[in-house]
């Protein structure tokens, strides 16, 4: 067994793979975060709940109607996307001539029912959910054992932030979202529907937010709280990255992820907030946040 | 400004006032004393709260760290040092404060959504310093505070003399917010919170004046928090946890956002209500939720604010 820093090499790699997840789910869920907040000026509060919500779809299609893993992976998104749409149409949509916070207020008001009811019909203790049977195992990668399934989830994830970033910055409809993103009124003079893609918006990236619910249930058990311990650090990383960026944020949720992880090797008490010390780090530096435009 | 103002109230003001004094006053002879001390505990919390968001629009969604840390600041200094009550709870105010000079001085460097997105992000700093802080107990948290004896003679063990301090730290800190939102300070805050670059091109350095906005708020929270732990005699994690940040949020949205009376309302109605609901467990959290959409949807004023509507006064 080979050393680094005084570290053994496999303890270093296993909490590097364990930080590379984090910052996997990082990503996924503030690049929902920013294009919501691009589109709507709304900070969506309910995200950490409707990615625990995910992970619950997934183990009731498991559960109840024999879905499995792959089906459930894209058919979650899709159901809690429309489940977003529902809250959008009904409720967020009445919010956008007020004051930003007030969506604020509004979506953390949405999580604390959503995770409530998880809370009510499961416990706080969760449910388990198996592993799919091709991803089970592990391999060996020489300089360490890999879990076939964490390695698959950093792939997942890291091939869906390509795709949200190729939408975005590559396709005629990414232009029209970033257009009204930009200029709505002016966008909408050109025929085009904003709220309809307002709302679509919304969905997309609450869909996001359930893809990593998805991918997470078989690491963490699926329990209702699951998302709100989750969502405040996923906070911390908006601010250190800033909203205004894809790629910012996709580059700064892995990167973070793999800070956290390598604490967890090197000073195991300091894991639990080094993001919430490098974000103040950042405000000291950089105020604006890494990729942030200045306000 | 009318000529008859006292105090910087307006005659419907005082009025509201006398009546809300002579209620404090009466109360624990009708009512349970400690549940009493409770909602005025949380009433200066709310009001300390309100103090930013009603009257500087800044949305603080950290504040239990000061609330919890006063807690625990006075706790320990009244078990661990045998500090007197009232030396006890003015550790924990200047707990509240130094803390939220602290993050107060990080957090305004960024506007609007991102400055509550920072306040509730150091708040979780703080739950998780005190999760290992050794001092705090961890999860058992400070147990068997002492209340003492009142500048060393009088004894506060019975609930009514406890009360007595509690009503008069509420009347205290209530009426320093309302005479801080009165004063040629506060006008500056308001004018803050209505337009943030028109006051800075009148030369006023909002930085400094939104800082000092938030210290003072953060003291408050400080002193509701460090008394709240001398009624108690115990200091937990809850009090430092983001729930209780939200839980605040609710009472001064309920009683109206802005109003001087709104936050106690707001105070007497939450925990009133999560009294009666104790035994629902997790559905208060569920039925939280769901007064929060209906106050965002349409009940933006809140209680007090609706009130004052319909009999065209300020509250």
């Amino acid at each position: 067994m080979f050393m680094i820093l005084g570290y053994p090499a496999p303890l270093m790699f296993g909490q590097l793979l364990l930080g590379l997840i984090n910052g996997a789910f990082f990503a996924l869920l503030s690049l929902g975060l920013a294009v919501i907040f691009g589109m709507l000026n709304i900070v969506n509060f309910a995200h950490g709940a409707l990615f625990m919500l995910g992970a619950f779809v997934a183990w009731g299609l498991l559960n109840f109607l024999g879905v499995n893993y792959w089906v459930a992976l894209l058919l979650a998104p899709l159901i809690v996307g429309f489940f977003g749409v529902l809250l959008e149409k009904t409720l967020i949509s009445r919010l956008y001539k007020l004051d930003h916070l007030y969506g604020l207020l509004l979506t953390f008001g949405l999580a604390l029912v959503i995770e409530g009811l998880a809370r009510n019909e499961f416990g706080s203790s969760g449910v388990p959910y198996p592993i799919p049977s091709q991803l089970q195992g592990a391999m060996n990668l020489g300089f360490m054992f890999m879990p076939i399934y964490r390695g698959w989830v950093v792939l997942a994830s890291a091939i869906m932030c390509l795709i949200t970033w190729l939408i975005i910055e590559k396709t005629s409809i990414g232009a029209t979202l970033r257009a009204a993103t930009e200029n709505a009124p002016l966008v909408q003079a050109f025929g085009i529907n904003v709220p309809r893609m307002i709302t679509l918006t919304y969905a997309g990236g609450v869909a996001l937010a359930a893809f990593a619910g998805v991918l997470a249930a078989p690491i963490y058990s699926v329990n209702p709280n699951m998302g709100a311990n989750f969502i405040i650090t996923v906070f911390a990383v908006v601010v250190i990255g800033g909203m205004g960026s894809i790629l910012g944020s996709i580059v700064t949720g892995f990167g973070l992820g793999i800070i956290e992880g390598l604490t967890k090797v090197f000073y195991p008490q300091g894991s639990s907030v080094v993001i919430f010390v490098v974000m103040v780090i950042v405000l000291l530096v950089r105020p604006a946040g890494l990729f942030g435009k200045a306000a | 400004m009318p000529r008859f103002m006292m105090f910087g109230f307006s005659r419907p003001q005082l009025i509201a006032f006398l009546v809300m004094v002579a209620l404090v006053a009466v109360a624990p002879f009708v009512l349970y004393p400690v549940f009493l001390m409770k909602v005025l505990c949380f009433a200066l919390f709310a009001c300390a709260f309100n103090l930013l968001i009603g009257y500087v629009g800044l949305l603080s969604f950290g504040h239990a760290a000061y609330f919890g840390m006063g807690g625990y600041v006075a706790g320990y200094a009244a078990k661990a040092w045998g500090f007197t009550p009232e030396l006890a709870i003015i550790a924990g105010t200047l707990a509240g404060g130094v803390l939220g000079a602290a993050f107060g001085w990080l957090a305004i460097r960024r506007q609007g959504i991102y400055f509550a997105m920072i306040t509730l992000a150091l708040g979780q700093m703080a739950y998780f310093f005190c999760l290992q802080a050794p001092f705090t107990g961890g999860e058992d948290g400070i147990q068997q505070i002492p209340r003492g004896n009142l500048f060393g003679m009088i004894s506060l063990k019975s609930d009514l003399a406890m009360y007595a301090v509690v009503a008069v730290v509420f009347l205290f800190g209530f009426l320093l917010v309302h005479r801080i939102v009165h004063s040629p300070f506060g006008q500056i805050l308001k004018a803050i919170r209505e337009n943030e670059p028109r006051a800075t091109s009148l030369g006023y350095r909002t930085d400094s004046y939104k800082l000092v906005a938030f210290i003072i708020s953060c003291a408050l929270a400080g002193l509701a928090g460090g008394t709240k732990s001398l009624v108690f005699g115990i200091a937990t994690l809850t009090d430092v946890h983001n729930a209780m940040s939200g839980e605040v949020v609710l009472m001064t949205l309920l009683g109206g956002l802005g109003t001087i009376f709104g936050p106690v309302m707001g105070a007497l109605i939450a925990t009133a209500m999560e009294n009666y609901l104790a035994q629902a467990g997790a559905w208060v959290t569920v039925i939280q939720g769901v007064i929060f959409v209906a106050c965002v949807l349409a009940f933006r004023k809140g209680v007090i604010g609706v009130l004052a509507e319909r009999l065209k006064i300020q509250l």
